[in-house]
């Protein structure tokens, strides 16, 4: 065995990596609850990719065929049904554990230097997440599917000037049709997944490069000894091998409950009327995507000219009077007032719709630009003010209720004295000042004096 | 490599060679860029539509699909032509001045041929839903004249297809180019003087 690895080792690195990323990779000893996510997503990452294998043995990509042949997966295929599920749950868990993923991120600062890359990386990763999803929920050729991909598509066709071509060449055709979902089958099961792992791939090397942040938001690296191993470091295996193995087990209980027990999720998971064909003479009384995309939803569906007026240039004005007067540089500040004045021209200029798209683009894009919209010295929520933990927990909530009424009626009021689109409108603009607001929320920010060395009971 | 080792010759060459290789990978992405785009046969499937309206009761509508589309035709009663007038102070684009989304013959008070059948292309013009027909007079809200109303994103038309303010769909639905072939009976897809070439 030992010659054999030797004989090995002289052709490829295989000591060599195992050492530095598992066996001599150091991470902070004081990972906690939160650290479980990364490593649950690659885990559902696994389970996406193998029931996704087997699903493309029976699925057949033909507008004629599609629905049926799920439904032949799920009744006639031996444990069918199982695999179908197994894909459909592990969907809705991977943004369960993505969100939670970036929750800690948002927590402890692992989105600040020296991980900036690490965190661009893995935006990039929720990106084609959310395409990969996107066009895997075109596929079983239900009603929501088809009016869904109807909706997004058409998001396309509010860019000026290249829009309706762009909208068509993404659809193969002037209505979503079998050329889109033949394109879509493809890019679900090669390229977007191929791109995937590759990200993945990519997000780990740079994290091992500059290693894993920790609650306390202490630079480990600091305090060596005389091995060169960081004190607060323990090394990857088995430490968190074992303890990441306990949280898979764990995490499969209650994926597999939801697989076995409520597949549907009371229609969460697998919406009531995409059980129904698709009929392009029929849009579902209420079309919504599925629970992960509703509070980018509601962003889009709340931009009305109202929000425009009402909203939006109050807000462009306010933050350019106080980027003028936070910053000297009168460069800078001359920069600001004419971004403005454009922005401003093209609010009146432009309809409601393309801000819309704009918009629900831009939710995205700020979570990019994030570490250096953070301008507090301290990385870990335990040692900064009031401010930040405020505006954080402000921001979840807005993202969870928008989250909730983008899978509601525009026009119907379900929350207290305002119809759901008033409160989407409300929570849009705060959804925004968590961002735009962040770097003088950071500067003014009364911070704790960070420990030397990791907390650890 | 510091700068003194570089045959500025040799440098020269390679930035060219890459720049040609550059050029030539964007040629070689053409076909498959283009490989996306509407096949021929895509193309070809946009014939036009002929449809019996001899049944149509007044207040009634029909949806027949033309180009993978629903279009709606709808028979407006007395009532609802005058409602056509009360709402326009609600509406965005009463006149129907934007002119892509009618043929001229059809830019008018109804968007009709006839005054009182319409015929429109039941996609709202927002992102794509086909609209609920809410035809009756206080169906979705004590104030609402009848007319159509998206459930997607609560966008809101008349019975003339003319969108009102504050929803977010920016124009009017489309009335597709058609013609009366026969007193009853309409061919979609094909305007008024084209009407021999066509059939």
């Amino acid at each position: 065995m030992q010659k054999l690895l030797a004989w090995i080792d002289e052709r490829f690195p295989a000591t060599k990596v195992w050492e530095e990323h598992v066996s001599k990779y150091y991470a902070p000893k004081n990972f906690n609850f939160w650290y479980y996510f990364g490593s649950l997503a690659m885990v559902v990452l696994v389970i996406q990719i193998l029931s996704g294998i087997f699903l493309t043995m029976h699925y057949k990509p033909d507008t004629g065929l599609a629905f049926a042949s799920v439904e032949y997966i799920m009744r006639d295929v031996p444990w069918g049904w199982l695999i179908r599920y197994l894909h459909s749950t592990g969907a809705s868990f991977f943004f369960i554990v993505v969100y939670l993923h970036m929750f800690r991120g948002l927590m402890y600062g692992s989105f600040k230097g020296p991980r900036e890359l690490v965190w661009i990386i893995g935006m990039v990763i929720f990106i084609a997440l959310m395409a990969e999803a996107f066009m895997g929920y075109l596929l079983p050729w239900g009603n929501m599917s088809y009016w869904g991909a109807q909706v997004i598509i058409s998001l396309f066709d509010a860019i000026p000037l290249v829009g309706p071509a762009l909208s068509e060449w993404i659809r193969g055709d002037f209505v979503v049709a079998d050329a889109t979902l033949n394109r879509f089958f493809s890019l679900h099961v090669i390229a977007v997944p191929l791109l995937l792992l590759v990200l993945v791939f990519l997000h780990i090397v740079a994290l091992h490069k500059v290693g894993s942040n920790n609650p306390d938001g202490v630079d480990i690296k600091k305090k060596k000894d005389a091995k060169g191993v960081p004190l607060d470091g323990i090394a990857f295996h088995p430490y968190y091998t074992v303890k990441d193995t306990v949280g898979t087990v764990v995490f499969l209980m209650f994926f597999s409950a939801v697989v076995f027990f409520t597949p549907e999720v009371g229609g969460w998971f697998l919406e009531h009327d995409n059980f129904v064909p698709a009929n392009i003479l029929n849009t579902p009384p209420d079309i919504k995507p599925l629970w992960y995309f509703t509070p980018f939803y509601s962003i889009l569906r709340a931009t009305t000219e109202e929000l425009v007026r009402f909203g939006l240039i109050p807000f462009v004005v306010l933050l350019a009077a106080l980027t003028v007067v936070s910053i000297r540089n009168i460069k800078a500040k001359a920069v600001t007032i004419l971004a403005a004045v454009v922005l401003l021209v093209g609010f009146l200029m432009l309809e409601a719709k393309v801000w819309g798209v704009v918009l629900m683009g831009l939710s995205l894009v700020l979570f990019f630009f994030l570490p250096w919209l953070d301008r507090s010295p301290v990385k870990s929520i335990r040692y900064r003010g009031w401010m930040y933990k405020t505006t954080l927990g402000i921001f979840v909530v807005s993202f969870v209720v928008l989250g909730f009424l983008g899978t509601r009626n525009p026009g119907h009021v379900d929350l207290i004295l305002f119809q759901n689109v008033r409160w989407a409108q409300v929570l849009t603009v705060v959804y925004f000042m968590f961002f735009l607001l962040m770097p003088w929320v950071s500067t003014y920010d009364k911070t704790k004096p960070v420990p030397e060395r990791v907390t650890w009971k | 490599m510091s700068k003194k080792d570089v045959d500025p010759q040799r440098r020269t060459l390679l930035q060219a060679t890459t720049a040609v290789g550059v050029v030539g990978a964007g040629f070689a992405a053409v076909p498959f860029v283009k490989s996306m785009t509407p096949s021929a046969r895509a193309k070809a499937a946009g014939a036009p539509v002929e449809v019996d309206i001899g049944n149509l009761q007044p207040g009634k509508v029909m949806t027949v699909e033309w180009q993978g589309k629903p279009v709606w035709i709808l028979r407006r009663s007395p009532e609802m032509l005058k409602s056509l007038q009360e709402v326009e102070p609600k509406l965005v684009d009463p006149k129907s001045q934007v002119a892509d989304q009618q043929p001229s013959y059809a830019q008018n008070a109804t968007r009709s041929i006839k005054p009182e059948v319409l015929v429109v292309i039941g996609i709202c013009t927002h992102l794509g839903c086909s609209p609920k027909k809410e035809l009756a007079a206080g169906s979705i809200s004590p104030d609402w004249e009848g007319g159509f109303y998206c459930p997607c994103h609560g966008s809101k038309f008349d019975l003339a297809g003319r969108v009102y303010k504050n929803v977010p769909a920016p124009t009017n639905l489309k009335v597709p180019q058609h013609t009366y072939v026969t007193d009853s009976r309409i061919l979609i897809g094909v305007d008024p003087k084209a009407k021999k070439g066509a059939a």
